[in-house]
């Protein structure tokens, strides 16, 4: 965010913070969601990842989130965050107002408050949409492996920067709507074997997987992916790709 | 063989249960998906760009009555074929219409696939958008609301102009216009019209990817602004060319019905 725009501190006084998180316990068929506020104060730097576990360390040990690396990387902590999907542990306190709304994703199963099963998701696509490399020759485990070009090998760890977080998920109206759709990751997924010259398979193999409405021809482009996914990844400029390829495909 | 063929809990015919006939040294291959989700996917994007197109040479044709009403009479017999049979030919205008109601009627279907089936999914992308606050989701709901209003707006005009392709000139239309009570629907279709095309064109760009240049970004802040700048040109020219035709209507309103004769005569051509 510009600096400009940032909520700053005029008077030098900390703020206090409301952080109102949507809490229910599938496991407790007595919980019910509803909003809980925590107050805390606001330190320097602080992200909403610090604030959850100073609410968690001091008020609630009560309160389900998920972590791992606190530095965008492993993408556990993903959220809603005043209702726009989000990474915990890269959204600074200082470029949100005094009151910030947490949920947890859609569409991913609840484990409870903020908490999301989104592993079980993402395996779920990755089986559907066969998210590896598919090579009939056999391996030869003694042998160099065989020569990328650099451009190659950079282009695919561009796409294979997806950290799965489900932020893309969770910001997709078609997904809101029809939950079979594949959505952004599993797209950016398709790219990125279609890249890979390791993979055998040609674009009638990938139409087989994604040239349907669930597939990459039921994307509205609504670019809400695009635009809240935390790693920047191309996702509008991959779907479009794929979309064309698979056009084609569909004309054969 | 029809004990082979089970049923699941849902009752749907278990066939992939059944062991795979072999024929006789070929190896059975998968059934290949449908090609159709693909060809009606680009079939909705080319209907919707041949329409927009349409639409804007529509609007600039349409607006010539602010250059005269001679040259809106004579784009009208132009469209009428009159410069090229010797005599206008209003039929040739239908002709050109049911090609608009084919291609307006193959969007409204193929656009339809996209709108929420049911309640579940119009909440569900309600409790989206509403909580989301982003630009492209929010349009995307105008776009199913105005497209729409288009299913009924578009089509009273279309039905109009292919039943009643002669009555289009300068007092034929104003008449339309003021004394048979169809601005208030020309007014409500302009700004449906010119929102849902320029936010459909955006969408036609991001979707296939088109002036993506070297940096997507950009391109697509540069794209917003070429289509808020489509809408605002195009809904300022409806409404300053409707005005004009409510003036020109109310002023003829005495003489509704009477036909538009031009000062001179247009070469040889005779208005019948």
């Amino acid at each position: 965010m510009i600096p400009l725009l940032r909520h700053g501190k005029p008077d030098g006084q900390p703020r206090r913070l409301t952080l109102e998180i949507l809490r229910h316990n599938p496991a407790d068929p007595a919980s019910v969601p509803h909003l809980q506020a925590y107050e805390i104060e606001e330190a320097e730097g602080m992200t909403l990842f610090i604030a959850l576990n100073e609410i968690r360390a001091q008020q609630d040990p009560s309160l389900m989130f998920d972590f791992v690396c606190r530095a965008g990387i492993c993408g556990s902590c993903a959220m809603l965050v005043n209702g726009r999907p989000g990474l915990a542990c890269r959204t600074l306190t200082r470029d949100l107002g005094e009151r910030i709304t947490l949920a947890p994703l859609p569409v991913f199963e609840l484990i409870g408050d903020l908490s999301v099963n989104t592993g079980k998701w993402m395996r779920g696509t990755s089986e559907r949409l066969q998210t590896w490399i598919h090579n009939d020759t056999e391996t030869d485990l003694d042998a160099f492996e065989t020569r990328m070009e650099p451009a190659t090998a950079e282009a695919i760890y561009e796409l294979d920067r997806c950290i799965e977080c489900g932020c893309c998920i969770a910001g997709c109206g078609t997904v809101q709507m029809r939950e079979r759709f594949v959505g952004a990751v599993g797209l950016n997924k398709i790219a990125r074997f279609r890249l890979d010259p390791r993979d055998t398979r040609s674009d009638e193999d990938f139409y087989e997987l994604i040239g349907d409405d669930d597939g990459v021809f039921g994307c509205m482009s609504l670019v809400g992916c695009h635009d809240v996914c935390p790693k920047q990844l191309p996702l509008q400029t991959q779907i479009a790709f794929l979309r064309r390829k698979m056009a084609l495909q569909g004309m054969r | 063989m029809s004990s082979l063929i089970k049923t699941n809990a849902s009752g749907e015919l278990g066939l992939q249960a059944m062991p795979h006939p072999q024929t006789h040294g070929t190896a059975q291959t998968k059934p290949r998906k449908s090609r159709w989700p693909a060809r009606l996917d680009v079939l909705q994007s080319a209907t919707g760009l041949i329409l927009a197109v349409f639409l804007m040479a529509h609007m600039f044709f349409v607006s010539t009555i602010l250059i005269s009403q001679q040259a809106f009479y004579t784009v009208a017999r132009f469209f009428e074929g009159a410069y090229f049979f010797a005599r206008p030919y209003p039929a040739l205008v239908s002709c050109v219409v049911a090609v608009v109601i084919a291609l307006f009627i193959g969007h409204a279907g193929l656009a339809m696939r996209k709108f929420p089936a049911g309640f579940r999914q119009f909440n569900a992308f309600c409790r989206h958008k509403n909580r989301f606050h982003h630009s492209d989701t929010s349009l995307w709901w105008i776009q199913a609301w105005t497209g729409f209003a288009l299913f009924f707006m578009a089509t009273i005009h279309l039905y109009d102009m292919l039943t009643q392709p002669a009555l289009i000139g300068p007092f034929e239309s104003a008449d339309r216009v003021w004394s048979g009570n169809m601005w208030p629907l020309y007014l409500a279709l302009l700004f449906a019209v010119e929102l849902h095309g320029g936010i459909g064109l955006y969408r036609l760009a991001i979707k296939w990817g088109w002036l993506e240049g070297s940096d997507p970004q950009r391109s697509r802040r540069r794209l917003a602004i070429v289509r808020y700048s489509f809408s605002a040109f195009f809904v300022t020219l409806g409404l300053v060319t409707l005005l004009t035709y409510i003036d020109l209507g109310r002023a003829h309103a005495d003489h509704a019905g009477e036909r538009y004769i031009p000062p001179q005569s247009i070469s040889s051509v005779d208005r019948r």
